[in-house]
């Protein structure tokens, strides 16, 4: 099985870390993986301004880099949306299908394609998960309070597996944090807003980090907290699970 | 009542967040009302299966309106109701009119009716010296206070129990600093039986039409439309277009869902059937398309026009519950507003499919499985195409477009980017980029990952 890895842009230019642990994870856990080295971004940041029709370059650079893989993986629930929903390509509408359907959000690859059992992590620490929306309602890595169904959750089924953490309970599970790419410019005061009401209920039971599947939710709830002057911090979950 | 302004939905949102406490007040106010929607669903264990009736069910009355509405006129006429059609706003505005004329009289009761708020019929019938009393609660309070509905199941959500107090001080001539909901309650009903016993036209809203019988229901929790309805001469109904349902026996799916959607109640306390008119009173109805048809025609946003108007959509969005139903200014305000409004005027509305951070709640609640957040999406890309994107906007947008599609310009981006966070920091820190204004920018890196990657893994 031959992995493709996709870093979101702002990943690799602000996070590296989170790319690093992503990395080393599924090393780790013995896939074969591969870091394209021509990649820059799945075109999300023009499409949900409105600006799909300006993303044809990008959809073609990506065909490009990820066409040969088994399966791609991405550390971000979004961005790995954003391919599923919207990757197309007049000229070879097979390859953009066919990576439509193989790529991954890192979590639900490591829950359904490699069936992760156990984990060799330690992360002593009272930990808050932010559902990003779109790993949870678009791609359903976790039940949402919304529906009557079952309830589940991949990424906390894997921090389940990491030794020592104290998941706390929210107020609010699943409430979007406001980031929403440039609706956080373009609508800062809302988007704000809903960052520190966010941020405020990971305080009040008592997290000491905030975890999640996307970092671009936790960049912005980041931004917040770093203004506010608290010590909490923000941390990829591939960093936890990667062994903190 | 529509608020004629310039400004757009961020601009009157970030008004809205000047106050800080009213924010987290109305934001707690509308989750405790989504709370009791879940509470409620949560006890329905075929909720899942209902949405998916309910929503199969109008997608069958949209696909087959035509028919529907031939056959709910021949039968409403035949039960002796007055069926009358209205292309647009104003000739819906027109009918009414001409209805109060011929009934002689100039002061009228309404209940509940999103689409009289869309028609601006309130406006119109004063420039003809028609008197209109809105007679539901929350209505009556906003129009006192010459404010449109911020909400389409609480018009005066926005409101706290003072404030209403201070209007009836001003208004129906309570004391000065009442704030007990009862009494306030109270006052309002002492004022409403008044209007209800001395008008002689009453128009109402419609829920549900049904085609199979030529009736139609109309929910509310206050008896208000029923008390208006019941005492007046000529009962003038207003429903669009898409208010059909086919049969009786599918109001037990709708009637199920509504009210569980809209604040948690299994049912409203009045779902009262209008079908035929007694003895010496009048029925009319005005079926109104008002662009409804047009929308109908948009292949991605036709099933808009499934909504029932539950308001559940409203209060689960994050951004609603933080910016007010003014922000939106539109009749109906919140994600499903945002899909209707730019279908009437795009230019005008084009801010509101962006005033969403498509967190996709709203569709998980729609009752009608309507893809909200995917039609927003959808209207984003509509609006782009049709040329209402900001200028600056499009300028970035082409930039970032060049940036993404070439690696090497990419790198070349990032690295610059990050060296003028690490050492100029002044140039991205300041009030000029709206990130920074309540956020700090991320910690830049030393090196990029792709930088990383070339020394520990590459050969």
């Amino acid at each position: 099985m031959k992995v493709g890895l996709f870093i979101p842009c702002y990943v690799d230019q602000f996070y590296p870390g989170a790319a690093i642990a992503t990395l080393r994870l599924l090393e780790k856990l013995g896939v074969d993986v591969v870091y394209p080295p021509k990649q820059t971004c799945c075109g999300q940041p023009m499409a949900n301004s409105g600006f799909e029709h300006l993303t044809g370059g990008c959809n073609e650079l990506f065909i490009k880099n990820f066409a040969e893989f088994d399966y791609i993986v991405a550390p971000s629930g979004s961005c790995v949306l954003h391919i599923r929903d919207h990757l197309h390509d007049d000229k070879q509408p097979e390859a953009a299908t066919s990576i439509s359907h193989k790529i991954f959000e890192l979590t639900a690859f490591l829950t359904d394609v490699l069936k992760v059992k156990t984990l060799n992590a330690r992360f002593p620490h009272k930990v808050g998960i932010h559902q990003s929306c779109h790993g949870q309602r678009g791609l359903h890595i976790s039940s949402m309070t919304e529906l009557v169904s079952p309830e589940f959750s991949k990424p906390q089924s894997l921090l389940n597996m990491v030794q020592d953490i104290e998941l706390i309970h929210l107020g609010r599970k699943d409430e979007c944090c406001g980031f929403g790419g440039t609706f956080c410019v373009t609508e800062e005061a809302v988007s704000v807003k809903m960052g520190k009401d966010r941020v405020a209920d990971h305080l009040q039971h008592g997290a000491e980090y905030i975890t999640g599947v996307d970092m671009s939710c936790l960049m912005h709830m980041e931004g917040i907290l770093k203004r506010q002057g608290s010590k909490v911090k923000v941390i990829h979950i591939a960093e936890i699970l990667n062994g903190g | 009542m529509t608020e004629q302004t310039t400004k757009d939905h961020a601009e009157l949102a970030q008004e809205f967040n000047r106050d800080e406490d009213r924010v987290n007040w109305h934001d707690e106010t509308l989750w405790w009302i989504r709370e009791k929607r879940d509470k409620s669903a949560h006890q329905i264990p075929e909720w899942e299966a209902l949405r998916e009736a309910a929503s199969q069910i109008k997608n069958n009355v949209l696909s087959n309106l035509h028919d529907y509405l031939v056959q709910f006129e021949r039968n409403a006429a035949a039960n002796g109701i007055v069926v009358h059609w209205a292309a647009d706003a104003e000739e819906h505005n027109r009918i009414v009119y001409q209805l109060v004329s011929e009934a002689k009289v100039n002061r009228m009761v309404k209940s509940k009716s999103m689409l009289t708020e869309e028609c601006g019929l309130n406006e119109y019938l004063a420039k003809q010296g028609i008197e209109v009393i809105d007679s539901d609660l929350g209505e009556r309070i906003v129009q006192l206070a010459e404010e449109p509905p911020s909400h389409i199941v609480l018009p005066c959500i926005h409101k706290k129990k003072e404030e209403i107090g201070e209007i009836f001080h001003q208004h129906l001539g309570i004391e000065a600093g009442i704030s007990d909901p009862q009494f306030l309650t109270e006052t309002a009903r002492q004022h409403l039986r008044e209007v209800f016993l001395t008008r002689k036209a009453a128009l109402t809203g419609v829920n549900f039409a049904v085609a199979e019988t030529g009736e139609f229901v109309v929910c509310t929790n206050e008896g208000n439309a029923d008390m208006g309805a019941h005492l007046a001469d000529v009962h003038i109904a207003s429903m669009g277009i898409e208010k059909l349902i086919p049969e009786r026996k599918h109001l037990g799916v709708f009637l199920r869902l509504l009210t569980r959607s809209a604040t948690g109640q299994p049912i409203t306390t009045y779902s009262s059937h209008f079908k035929k008119p007694r003895e010496g009173k009048k029925i009319h109805i005005i079926i109104v398309d008002n662009g409804r048809t047009v929308q109908l025609g948009r292949k991605d946003f036709r099933n808009s026009l499934k909504c029932i108007r539950c308001a559940a959509c409203m209060n689960t969005c994050p951004v609603y519950r933080r910016s007010g139903g003014h922000s939106y200014h539109t009749a109906i305000a919140g994600p499903i507003g945002s899909i209707l409004a730019p279908n009437l005027d795009m230019k005008k509305y084009a801010d509101l499919p962006f005033a969403s951070t498509l967190c996709g709640s709203c569709s998980n609640v729609c009752p009608v499985k309507i893809d909200i957040h995917e039609q927003l999406y959808k209207w984003r890309q509509v609006l782009v195409k049709a040329g209402y994107a900001p200028t600056a906007k499009k300028a970035g947008m082409q930039v970032m477009t060049w940036t993404l599609s070439s690696p090497g310009l990419y790198h070349m981006a990032g690295k610059v980017g990050r060296l003028v966070i690490k050492y100029a920091p002044f140039a991205v820190n300041n009030k000029l980029n709206p990130w920074y204004t309540q956020r700090d920018m991320p910690e830049p890196p030393e090196w990029s990952f792709s930088e990383w990657y070339k020394q520990n893994r590459q050969p």
